[in-house]
């Protein structure tokens, strides 16, 4: 008799498992739902077996920060398509994020993207809901409604924009507290970036763009703590992308602050000399920084400052971007090519080790979307969500055609190093070799 | 020379210098009864101008006239574009009209070289947003080189611009003309001063080359070239300094100023002027004044550019090399 739930992963190596940090070649087994066991002799008679010698396993990777495009925008990225990438990409849980059209303001929509994720099966989808109706930063949506809903959301966010208004930002911070919500904050002074193209500094002022400045998200970022200290209710800081962000979180959450803080991966590799040729294909929100920005983004990463890698996987149709620098949209596809980024920028540069990687890809970012069922630890009787990674795969070209249905990649052509071999959902694999399974 | 001029940083002092001979061997063409010439006859030079500007739409178009291309004009308004065509696209209509040069005038930094990767001819810049205007820099360097280092070819033949101080002053954040000139004249040898209030000017401008004042008056004395940048009328709403008479008061070239320059010294303006803001009507009007020059002199440029980027056949009159 074969047993077809069951899968046996062989000659695996689990980062940070094993006693005092030892880290062996062992076995994972998967029966059901659920990680069965853990250790090298295992045998399961009738299981069916992979060989994943010379791989790692993760706990399956979350990201807290992914636009899915539906419903509304269904010619740039569906729930099926972005789902797909997630999985390829070692995900097993996505945060939506709201700013679809209808907005994700209410029980409704979220509910809608909450189905058609469990519908596509390709990973968990989890919603995010609006802070403010239709985003327009006026008045809160029903938060508690959205929370009370099937969808059980937790986090919320005007993503794309910035809740400005001080007193609303506060009330939004407070209200969520009834119910252990976070306030996701894209934070960006309207005013400071009106018609803002890239970084403000020598790439803006030779290009002629107008200039995003670092202090327009650091004013927010700065308020945003303080608002959080004062009321005692969580805040996550969206898409940290300069060196003084980072200064301001560490020192909120040397208060104690409850704070939280994501990086993406562009933001950890890329910088705003890539716009010399005014490829809009450079053009994100927050914008590309400066290298000094790069370095210390990845040190505030390496020692906790910043919680989690959250890609913002943004995908646009072509014409949105084979257009000027100014007319193309903001935003990159992410889901994709995330875990070997931050093989590139964080673990071949020592500041991460895979421990530390699957802590911050994946335990963290659970936690912070209070996210049951993910970020657990690989061990006998966690749920059986995994991400099976070759990191000495050989650096290779990146391909902008992958599951997604956009292809505004900014790594295209890039080499990067590692590979996604499986990913499991629930005991069942969602990718196998690479591929779709 | 590259294929595009899209930037004046693609011109090297040689490319410059180049250029500066050529359009002062085209000068001479001005003086005789019948100003064309063969030279670009059966090429096609298109005008793309997505903003209105019709003093550099007509320069380049009597340009390419003058060296008998044919010249197709076609203007956002009235056009496919008003409907909503992208660049692409109509970069690619005029590819397949077979288009030996572009030139576009866009309201988008970066459109002319966009447009550079979707067609085969010769992209020429005429402004793109606030970024850069090299042909203005180009005749703006011509005209200085005439006025301050002599006419033909016994005068400024294969000179640059050295130790020439040039003062720019005015809304440099925004400007095409300032970017263009700061990396030409920088790289012709010039000293460029850029003066104007701290907001009008990038936070960054110290990776330029050129030294920055924020006091116009200071500069007076030692600048061979002053050039008044246009303030244009959004900026003087937008808190970019507290108003116009103060604008005007400290950064204006009145007449009283110009009596501070070296005797030698010339006024320069991109135009079109904002007379009594930036500039006094006696000091536009005056004799140190190069502002008409710099018109006729814009042609002349224009026509060298399209005759060295578009590779025309050897010019018949004078024989300047290829």
């Amino acid at each position: 008799m074969t047993d077809h739930d069951s899968w046996l992963i062989k000659g695996v190596t689990i980062p940070g498992g094993g006693e005092q940090g030892r880290e062996e070649q062992t076995s994972i087994l998967l029966t059901g739902e659920s990680v069965a066991a853990v250790g090298p002799d295992l045998d399961h008679p009738g299981a069916r077996i992979l060989d994943a010698g010379g791989l790692i396993a993760l706990p399956g990777l979350v990201d807290l920060h992914t636009h899915l495009r539906e419903p509304g925008r269904e010619d740039a990225e569906t729930v099926e398509t972005g789902t797909a990438a997630a999985a390829l990409g070692g995900y097993t849980a996505v945060h939506a994020m709201a700013n679809t059209d209808p907005v994700a303001d209410t029980a409704g929509v979220v509910e809608q993207v909450w189905r058609l994720g469990r519908a596509a099966g390709h990973c968990d989808v989890q919603p995010v809901g609006a802070v403010t109706v239709g985003l327009a930063g006026a008045r809160l949506a029903e938060l508690g409604t959205m929370a009370d809903s099937a969808a059980r959301v937790r986090l919320f966010s005007d993503d794309g924009r910035c809740v400005s208004d001080p007193l609303l930002m506060r009330r939004a911070l407070e209200y969520v507290k009834a119910f252990d919500g976070v306030i996701a904050q894209h934070a960006q002074d309207p005013r400071l970036t009106e018609g803002a193209q890239l970084n403000e500094g020598e790439m803006s002022a030779r290009l002629g763009l107008a200039g995003w400045p670092a202090v327009a998200e650091e004013a927010i970022i700065a308020r945003d703590c303080l608002l959080a200290a004062h009321v005692s209710s969580a805040l996550h800081v969206c898409h940290v992308s300069t060196a003084g962000s980072a200064e301001i979180i560490r020192w909120a959450k040397s208060k104690g602050w409850p704070v939280t803080a994501e990086v993406t991966p562009h933001h950890l590799l890329l910088t705003d000399e890539l716009a010399a040729g005014y490829d809009p294909v450079f053009k994100v929100n927050p914008p590309l920084r400066t290298k000094a920005d790069v370095t210390e983004l990845r040190r505030a990463l390496a020692d906790g400052t910043i919680d989690c890698v959250a890609t913002d996987h943004a995908p646009h149709p072509v014409e949105a971007k084979e257009t000027e620098w100014a007319e193309a949209a903001f935003g990159m596809t992410g889901l994709e090519t995330a875990l070997r980024v931050v093989h590139r920028a964080m673990v071949d540069t020592g500041l991460l080790d895979w421990a530390g990687v699957a802590d911050r890809m994946s335990v963290r970012p659970a936690r912070i979307g209070r996210l049951t069922g993910h970020g657990t630890p690989l061990t006998a009787g966690a749920p059986g969500h995994l991400t099976l990674y070759d990191p000495a795969a050989p650096a290779e070209a990146v391909t902008p055609a992958g599951a997604s249905k956009s292809r505004n990649t900014p790594f295209a052509g890039m080499e990067l190093p590692g590979r996604v071999v499986a990913t499991f959902l629930r005991g069942v694999p969602t990718v196998l070799d690479g591929k779709l399974a | 020379m590259k294929r595009h001029l899209i930037s004046a940083a693609d011109l090297s002092r040689a490319d410059a210098v180049l250029i500066l001979d050529t359009a002062e061997e085209l000068a001479s063409l001005a003086d005789r009864p019948i100003k064309k010439l063969p030279t670009l006859r059966g090429r096609t030079v298109v005008n793309l101008f997505y903003e209105d500007s019709t003093r550099t739409r007509i320069s380049f178009e009597a340009a390419a006239k003058r060296l008998s291309a044919d010249v197709i004009n076609f203007s956002a308004k009235g056009s496919s574009v008003a409907k909503g065509e992208s660049l692409k696209d109509t970069a690619l209509t005029l590819e397949a009209m077979g288009a030996d040069a572009v030139v576009i005038r866009h309201g988008a930094s970066g459109a002319a070289h966009r447009l550079a990767e979707w067609v085969q001819g010769s992209v020429l810049n005429a402004g793109d947003g606030t970024h850069e205007h090299p042909t203005q820099a180009l005749l703006d360097a011509f005209t200085i080189r005439r006025r301050l280092r002599g006419t033909g070819p016994s005068g400024a033949r294969g000179a640059g611009l050295d130790g020439l101080r040039v003062t720019i002053v005015g809304d440099v954040l925004h400007s095409r003309v300032a970017r263009s000139n700061v990396l030409l004249l920088s790289t012709l040898g010039a000293e460029v001063t850029l003066a104007a209030p701290p907001t009008l000017l990038p936070l960054a401008v110290g990776s330029w080359p050129c030294a920055v004042s924020y006091d116009l008056d200071s500069e007076l004395a030692k600048s061979d070239v002053v050039m008044m940048l246009r303030v244009q009328q959004e900026r003087m709403t937008a808190a970019y300094f507290p108003s116009v008479r103060e604008y005007s008061r400290r950064y204006g070239l009145d007449a009283a100023r110009m009596a501070r320059l070296p005797g030698h010294a010339i006024v320069m303006h991109p135009g079109p002027m904002n007379r009594g803001v930036e500039i006094a009507a006696e000091v536009a009007d005056s004799v140190r004044s190069t502002i008409v020059e710099q018109v006729a002199n814009g042609v002349t440029t224009r026509m060298a550019v399209l005759y060295l980027l578009l590779g025309g056949m050897e010019f018949p009159a004078t024989g300047v090399a290829q």
